[in-house]
C-alpha cells in the first residue's frame, strides 16, 4: 500500500475531520445521494474505500474532493453517522498543505468574474484551493 | 468455636499460576477456627469433592471454606457436596480467588497475599454462618402464554401435549400473528396458511389449551410457581358460545373501516373477523366504526344473525388467574419508513413495505391475489427492492441487522416472477446475509433462475415521473450510478420491537435491550430464560427472527416451562431478610424500597410499663423475598438482617481483611 508522505494522508484527514473511515461499511448511500457525482472521477464511497486501503497516490489524483460541493447530503444520509463532507474537506486541507504554492489566485480570474462573484464565494474559493 | 476446614483449588494453572498455593494453605491453618487445610488440582472434580466430603467426616468439620472460582460458577456444586457429607449447605463459604484474584493479577508476589486476605475473610464469615433452610413453594400447574403468534401457538401446543393446562392471551381477535399475514414462506415456499392453520386449529381444539383472544394482561403479581395475573377480555359484542361463524353479520354490515390485518391497504366491516381462517371464528364489533354505537341506529347484524349471538351491551371482563409459569411471545412490528424522506414512503401508493407487498400475493388480500400497482391496477414491469431500510442504520434507524429481510426479499422476487413472468426485479443491498439451512441456495436461485438483479449499493432518492417511480441509486461494484424507471418500490423496513413492549416488560417484570427487545438471561446458555424466575421468552419479541428459529425457541421455552410445572415443590430463596421486631421502629422505609413487595406492616403487642402496647412493625414474607438486601441498607436502626449476609458477617469479613495489615 502506498504511503508516500511522512504522515499518512488518512491520519491527517482523521485529525482534520474527526471522522474515522474504518467506520464506513461501503453501503454507497453517500454516492447514491450526492448531487454532483456526474462530474466526479471517483464516487464518494470510493474515496472512503481508497482511504481505508491507503491508496493515497490515486486519491491525490482524483478530482472528487475538489468537485464536492460541501452540501452535506451524504452526511445526512449515512447510516453509519459518518460525515463524509467533513472528510472531503479534510482531504482538501491535507492536499493543500502538501502542495507548493497556490492553486489559483485573483490573477486567474477575469475582471468579469471578479465583478460578478460574491465576496463570500471568492473567500471560500481561495480557502478551498489555496495554501 | 466452630471447626473450619479450608480447601484451596489450583484450577489447573488458572489459580496456581499466580497464587502460591502452598503459602495460602499454610496461612489458612492460622485463621481463627481453622482445624484443617488442604489443596487440590481441581476441587470441582468428583475426586476433589470426595476429598472435601471425607475431610468433613474425618475432622468433624462444621464450617467449610473453599478457595476457588466465582460462587456463580460452583457454589452450588460445593454446597451439594457439603450436604452429602451431612453439613447444612449454607455453612460453606466460597472465597473467589480466581475471578477476583488470579485472573486479574500477573504478579504472584501480589496475588498471593490478596488470595490469603480473601480466604481469611471467608473464614471469618464462615464462623458466623448459620444453618438455613430454603422454603418449599407450591407450583400452580398451569402456564400462561402471552401472544398467540406462531411462537405462542407452538409453545402452548407443546405444554398442552406434556399434560399441562395452558392459557394463551392474544390481543387481537384471532391468533396467528404475523405468519397469518404471509403468503409463502422461505426457504421451501410452502404456503403460510397451509402450515399455520392446522396449528391454530390444533391449539384451539386441544383440551389443555384455553385461547383467550381479544385480551390483554393488565397485572402480574407473585413469583415463580404462583403468578397472579389479571387479564382484561375486551368486549367482542358477540356471544362466542352462540356464534356459529356463519359470517352473515359481516356480509350484511353497511359500515366500513380500515383493515388492521391488511395494514390499511383495504377495508373491513365494522363487525369483522380479521382474516378468513381466523381462530376463533367469532367476529368482533369495532365500536368506533359501528353505526349503532356511533349513531344509535342500524342493528342490522343483530337482526340478521341466525343464532342471535350479537350482544351490544357486552362489557370488558376482568378476571384473575394463577399460573406457575409465563411465556412471553409477543412478536414484532415493521418500522414505518416514512421518516426516510428520500424513499417517499406514504406519499405514493406504489411505494410499499415488505409486509404490505406480501399481502398483494394473497388470494384474500387487498388485490385478491393479483400483484398489481395500487395506483392503477396494472401489473408492474419493474420492481425495485431496497434492503436495510432502518436496519444497520445507527444514524436514523436501528443499529442491528433485521435478519429476515434478505430472505423474504428473495422470496418475494421469486413469487413476483411466478405471478408476473414479464416482471424484472432489482434488489439494492449492502450485504446479502443468508446463513441458514437451504438459505444461500434459495437466494442464489433468485439471482440465477429468476433473473433478479442484485445491485450492491443503496438508493439516494426516489421521485415520481409520469407513471413511473425513478429510483436513483448506485452499484458500488461497478462504481456506476444507476437509474431505474420502476413501477413499484418495496422497502425492507426494519423489524422492530412492539411499541408496547416496555410496558409489558414492566407488567411481567422482565427487562429489555436498548431496542426494547426482551432480554434473555444469558446470550448463549440461557436463550429463553429471563432474569425473572419462571418467566420465559420466545420468538421475535426477543430479537428479529424467522419462523424456523421462532418455532425452535418456542419449543425450548415450553420445555423450560414444563420442567417447572412438573415439580411438586420449588426451592425458594434461603437467604431472605429477617426483621428484629423488638428493635424495629415501624418507619417502613424498607417496604418502600423492596422491589418484590415482600415487606408489609404488621401490628404486634408489647409489654410496656406493666400494660400492653400495640405497635406497627415490618414483616418479611420469605416466599416473596429474593434476598436482594435493599431493606437492610435502608433500615436506620439496623433491625433488618439478611440471612447468610448479615451485617455482622459482612463486618467480620471487612475486619478480617483490614485489621490484618
Ligand atoms: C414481510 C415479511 C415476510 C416474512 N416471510 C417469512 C418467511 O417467508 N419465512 C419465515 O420463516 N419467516 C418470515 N417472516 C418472519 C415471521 O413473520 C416471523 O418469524 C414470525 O412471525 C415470528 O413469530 P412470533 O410469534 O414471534 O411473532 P408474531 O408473529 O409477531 O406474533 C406475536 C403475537 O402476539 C400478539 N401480541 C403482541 N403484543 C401482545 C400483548 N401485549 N398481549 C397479547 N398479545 C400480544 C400479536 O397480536 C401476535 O398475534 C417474514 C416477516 C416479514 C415482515
Ligand atoms: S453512506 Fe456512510 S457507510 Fe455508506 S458508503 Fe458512504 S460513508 Fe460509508
Ligand atoms: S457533501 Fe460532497 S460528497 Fe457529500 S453529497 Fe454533497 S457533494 Fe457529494
Amino acid at each position: 500500500m502506498a504511503t508516500s508522505n511522512k504522515t499518512r494522508l488518512v491520519d491527517e484527514m482523521k485529525m482534520q475531520s474527526g471522522q474515522d473511515p474504518n467506520e464506513c461499511y461501503q453501503c454507497a448511500k453517500c454516492s447514491a445521494a450526492c448531487p454532483v457525482t456526474a462530474a466526479m472521477d471517483l464516487l464518494p464511497h470510493q474515496v472512503i474505500r481508497y482511504l481505508q486501503l491507503g491508496f493515497e497516490e490515486d486519491l491525490a489524483k482524483s478530482n472528487t474532493p475538489w468537485i464536492c460541493a460541501s452540501c452535506f447530503t451524504c452526511a445526512a444520509r449515512c447510516p453509519r453517522d459518518l460525515d463524509l463532507a467533513r472528510m472531503m474537506e479534510g482531504i482538501r486541507l491535507v492536499m493543500l498543505r502538501r502542495r507548493e504554492g497556490n492553486k489559483f489566485g485573483p490573477a486567474d480570474l477575469t475582471p468579469e468574474q471578479l465583478e460578478k462573484l460574491p465576496q463570500q464565494a471568492l473567500v471560500s474559493g481561495f480557502r478551498k484551493y489555496n495554501k | 468455636m466452630p471447626r473450619t476446614g479450608v480447601f484451596i483449588c489450583h484450577c489447573g494453572t488458572n489459580i496456581a499460576g499466580t497464587v502460591d498455593i502452598e503459602k495460602a494453605v499454610e496461612a489458612s491453618r492460622n485463621f481463627p477456627g481453622v482445624v484443617h487445610a488442604a489443596d487440590y488440582r481441581y476441587l470441582c472434580s468428583e475426586m476433589g469433592q470426595d476429598l472435601i466430603k471425607k475431610a468433613i467426616v474425618d475432622n468433624q468439620l462444621d464450617r467449610v471454606v473453599v478457595g476457588t472460582c466465582s460462587p456463580r460458577m460452583h457454589e452450588g456444586t460445593f454446597r451439594k457436596a457439603a450436604a452429602e457429607a451431612g453439613l447444612n449447605p449454607y455453612l460453606l463459604e466460597v472465597a473467589n480467588i480466581r475471578e477476583h484474584c488470579s485472573w486479574v493479577h500477573k504478579d504472584i508476589e501480589e496475588a498471593t497475599p490478596k488470595a490469603i486476605s480473601l480466604l481469611r475473610a471467608a473464614a471469618a464469615k464462615a464462623v458466623l454462618n448459620e444453618s438455613l433452610d430454603a422454603p418449599e413453594l407450591e407450583v400452580e400447574k398451569r402456564a400462561l402464554v402471552i401472544g398467540g403468534g406462531i411462537a405462542g401457538i407452538q409453545a402452548a401446543i407443546d405444554i398442552a401435549e406434556a399434560g399441562y393446562e395452558v392459557d394463551v392471551v392474544e390481543r387481537e381477535p384471532s391468533i396467528g400473528g404475523r405468519m397469518a399475514q404471509l403468503e409463502k414462506t422461505f426457504p421451501t415456499l410452502d404456503c403460510s396458511a397451509c402450515i399455520l392453520t392446522p396449528k391454530m386449529v390444533e391449539a384451539a381444539q386441544h383440551p389443555n389449551v384455553n385461547l383467550i383472544t381479544y385480551s390483554e394482561v393488565e397485572e402480574v403479581k407473585g413469583f415463580v410457581g404462583q403468578f397472579d395475573v389479571k387479564i382484561r377480555q375486551k368486549a367482542r359484542s358477540v356471544d362466542p358460545v352462540k356464534c356459529t361463524g356463519c359470517g352473515i353479520c359481516y356480509e350484511k354490515c353497511p359500515s366500513k373501516a380500515s383493515s388492521e390485518f391488511e395494514m390499511g391497504l383495504s377495508k373491513r366491516k365494522a363487525i369483522y373477523i380479521p382474516f378468513p381462517q381466523a381462530v376463533p371464528n367469532v367476529p368482533v364489533i369495532d365500536r368506533d366504526a359501528c353505526l349503532y354505537f356511533t349513531k344509535g341506529r342500524c342493528q342490522i347484524c343483530e337482526k340478521e344473525c341466525p343464532p342471535q349471538a350479537i350482544v351490544y351491551d357486552q362489557e370488558d371482563e376482568i378476571f384473575e388467574r394463577r399460573y406457575g409459569t409465563i411465556i412471553v411471545a409477543t412478536g414484532f412490528d415493521q418500522m414505518n419508513p416514512s421518516q426516510y424522506g428520500e424513499y417517499g414512503y406514504g406519499q405514493h401508493p406504489d411505494i410499499l413495505t415488505g409486509l404490505e407487498f406480501e399481502r398483494l400475493f394473497n388470494a384474500s388480500g387487498p388485490t385478491g391475489g393479483k400483484v398489481v400497482r395500487l395506483s392503477d391496477g396494472k401489473p408492474p414491469e419493474k420492481v425495485v427492492f431496497i434492503q436495510c431500510v432502518g436496519s444497520r442504520d445507527k444514524a436514523r434507524g436501528m443499529n442491528y441487522c433485521s435478519k429476515i429481510c434478505c430472505m423474504y426479499t428473495a422470496k418475494q422476487a421469486i413469487l413476483l416472477k411466478e405471478k408476473v413472468p414479464d416482471a424484472k426485479s432489482y434488489v439494492f443491498y449492502i450485504d446479502v446475509r443468508t446463513a441458514g439451512k437451504g438459505y444461500e441456495e434459495f437466494q442464489r436461485r433468485a439471482a440465477e433462475e429468476y433473473d433478479v438483479a442484485y445491485l450492491r449499493g443503496q438508493v439516494g432518492k426516489i421521485f415520481p415521473d409520469g407513471d413511473h417511480l425513478v429510483v436513483h441509486g448506485v452499484d458500488s461494484l461497478s462504481g456506476k450510478i444507476i437509474e431505474i424507471k420502476a413501477d413499484m418500490v418495496v422497502l425492507a423496513a426494519a423489524s422492530i420491537a412492539r411499541a408496547d413492549s416496555p410496558e409489558l416488560g414492566r407488567i411481567v417484570g422482565i427487562n429489555s435491550d436498548s431496542y426494547h427487545f426482551f432480554n434473555e438471561a444469558h446470550p448463549k446458555l440461557k436463550p429463553v430464560e429471563t432474569h425473572t424466575a419462571g418467566v420465559f421468552i420466545a420468538g421475535a419479541c426477543q430479537a428479529p427472527k424467522d419462523i424456523p428459529d421462532t418455532v425452535a425457541q418456542a419449543s425450548a421455552a415450553a420445555v423450560k416451562a414444563v420442567g417447572l410445572l412438573s415439580k411438586e415443590f420449588l426451592k425458594g430463596e434461603a437467604c431472605t431478610a429477617e426483621v428484629n421486631q423488638a428493635e424495629c421502629s415501624g418507619c417502613l422505609y424498607c417496604e418502600a424500597v423492596c422491589p418484590y413487595s415482600a415487606i408489609s406492616p404488621v401490628e404486634i403487642e408489647e409489654r410496656y410499663q406493666g400494660g400492653t402496647l400495640k405497635r406497627t412493625v415490618a414483616e418479611v414474607n420469605p416466599a416473596l423475598c429474593q434476598g436482594c438486601g435493599s431493606c437492610t441498607v435502608i433500615c436506620r436502626s439496623g433491625s433488618i438482617n439478611l440471612k447468610g449476609f448479615s451485617n455482622e458477617q459482612i463486618l467480620a469479613e471487612v475486619d478480617a481483611i483490614c485489621l490484618q495489615r
